[in-house]
């Protein structure tokens, strides 16, 4: 687990719009650029999901990218960091009325660091990223450790929560078996929804 | 007849950094056909008009795009301003000129760094963007922010500024403006860059009339439809004609585009140098909209119209926007056809699109 050690040094991050007005997603692309210039810190954007360390995603969530956001989250190699940039990725913000928009990609995926702000300013959005890199770090730690699922700092793989009647994701909660993900625990049920497996007494003796 | 296949792109797709999908019907290379599908980022803002009163209204309106947000704002202050029949003081239409052509001069140098990178040559992109910076601090230093400001209301300003400092921004423009030359040599007289955009994707006149395509890309295939030349806001007291070309391909709408810097440069100078003192804002009290008013406006992008509905309440019955990019999007899937699939990323890229306008 040596080599991954490089990975906090020259984290890559990929970029996706959920349904934000562009004021994020330009802010996202300006620190990339001479005046922010977060290649120095050896970040670069890249646009495949599976040389990615690091999802930043602007806007919330709607019926129709909630699938795009999943993909892209579950084609990312672990261990993994969500930063949610800008207002509008953490709450909703101005637009949370909205009919179509369901609220915060926390909705969707686990998310690791909130970058508030409307629209998150530049500074706010490398601070964000750096303290990605922490969560990064502890991650890795645990990976390094033989953890086969990291779920340091709030962070669940998305496959271990449940989906409510109404379509909302509950993550994993504390005091739920956490069971080792080695193989897919998850079953879909006949709407294409994630359910929660049964336990079965074997599994329950040996935790 | 050769093998059709259909190539998927988007919606996250490196040269966008907003969705939106394509299915590009291939023969070999050639693009046959191509099939827009929108709505990944639809929220239904025109909706929240039930639920925020008019004033208000305009932090919305203005977060419809994030990159031409004042003039988002200054659309629909217009609506609402000409339903209640107020009459706006002149420094703040000079104001409001002048932020919304800094506003352009933000949106096309953005655009020009994206078509950098989406043609591969990163150095210029990386130069384009630290350029925009420039207006960025502007904005940051008269407004108070760098992307969404939020000073315009019905009936006016919330901010003013100073004859000193838009003295001095146009010292900053003019600087830029040097350097600007040198920067947009490499788009215009650049062999490589010019092999991607001379004569790709070209558009007739007649076309772009006929699909109804609007701002620099109707203007790059003849088509003279500037708002602006209707005299809204200062611009009937300052002096400027449409930038028109005539190539009608991805060359002539960066080329529009270009001499629209320039241009916008040229208009902050001499809005400055005419704007009268005075007051900023009118108040408006115990009135609410009545009628029915169309607002139009001539965005970065394109023409953009604000329609708003009142019934004398202090909700509004309904806003609808218009934006550029929606008018567009038929030119675009027009030029698609027939063309290599190479090329798509640079067909998509040069109607400017904004996606977040589109969909709203």
């Amino acid at each position: 687990m040596k080599t991954m050690a490089s990975i906090t040094k020259s984290p890559w991050i990929i970029h996706y719009d959920g349904s934000s007005c562009n004021g994020c997603d330009i802010e996202v692309l300006a620190c990339l650029t001479p005046m922010y210039d977060v290649e120095r810190f050896g970040i670069i954007n890249t646009g495949n999901p599976k040389h990615a360390d690091i999802f930043l995603v602007t806007g919330s969530v709607n019926e129709q990218n909630i699938p795009v956001v999943k993909q892209i989250y579950n084609q990312m190699p672990n261990p993994k960091v969500v930063v949610a940039i800008g207002i509008c990725a953490t709450s909703g913000g101005i637009f949370r009325d909205c009919y179509n928009i369901i609220g915060g990609i926390d909705k969707v995926i686990p998310v690791d660091v909130y970058v508030p702000g409307c629209a998150a300013r530049p500074e706010a959005i490398i601070d964000g990223v750096v303290k990605g890199l922490g969560v990064l770090a502890e991650k890795q730690a645990a990976l390094a450790k033989g953890i086969a699922d990291p779920t340091v700092s709030g962070a669940y793989r998305y496959e271990n929560g449940t989906y409510d009647g109404d379509g909302t994701f509950l993550p994993e909660e504390e005091g739920d078996t956490v069971i080792a993900a080695a193989e897919p625990q998850s079953t879909d049920d006949e709407n294409g929804l994630r359910v929660k497996p049964a336990m079965t007494e074997e599994q329950e003796v040996d935790d | 007849m050769a093998k059709r296949t259909i190539i998927p792109f988007g919606p996250q797709h490196p040269v966008l950094p907003e969705p939106i999908h394509l299915d590009l019907v291939l023969e070999d290379e050639t693009v046959v056909e191509a099939i827009p599908q929108i709505g990944y980022i639809h929220r239904g803002l025109e909706k929240l008009v039930e639920k925020n009163e008019w004033p208000e209204m305009v932090y919305i309106i203005e977060r419809v795009c994030g990159i031409c947000s004042f003039g988002h704002g200054w659309g629909y202050c217009k609506s609402v301003e000409g339903n209640l029949g107020v009459e706006v003081p002149p420094r703040a239409e000079y104001l409001r000129t002048i932020w919304h052509e800094l506003g352009r001069i933000h949106s096309h140098l953005l655009w020009l760094g994206l078509l950098a990178d989406g043609f591969g040559f990163e150095s210029l992109f990386m130069h384009t963007w630290r350029l925009r910076e420039t207006i960025l601090d502007i904005f940051e230093e008269t407004t108070g922010g760098r992307i969404i400001f939020s000073v315009c209301k019905v009936g006016g300003l919330r901010k003013d500024v100073s004859n000193e400092t838009l003295d001095k921004i146009v010292v900053r423009l003019r600087g830029l403006e040097k350097e600007l030359k040198e920067l947009t040599e490499v788009f215009l007289d650049d062999v490589s860059v010019k092999n991607r955009l001379v004569g790709v994707g070209a558009l007739t006149k007649e076309e772009a009339t006929s699909l109804g395509a609007v701002g620099p890309v109707a203007r790059g295939s003849g088509v003279s439809n500037d708002v602006r030349q209707d005299g809204h806001g200062a611009y009937g007291e300052l002096d400027f004609e449409p930038c028109l070309e005539e190539g009608g391909d991805c060359y002539a709408r960066c080329k529009v585009r270009i001499r629209e810097l320039f241009q916008s440069i040229g208009l902050i100078a001499q809005a400055v140098s005419k704007i009268p003192d005075g007051e900023i804002a009118v108040e408006i009290k115990g009135t609410h909209p009545a009628g029915e008013f169309v607002g139009r406006m001539e965005q970065p992008r394109g023409e953009a119209y604000y329609y708003s509905k009142g019934s004398g309440q202090k909700f509004l019955e309904r806003i609808r926007v218009r934006t550029p990019t929606n008018a567009n999007i038929p030119a675009l899937v027009k030029t698609l056809a027939g063309s290599d699939l190479a090329d798509v990323p640079m067909l998509v890229l040069t109607i400017d699109p904004c996606i977040s306008c589109t969909e709203r």
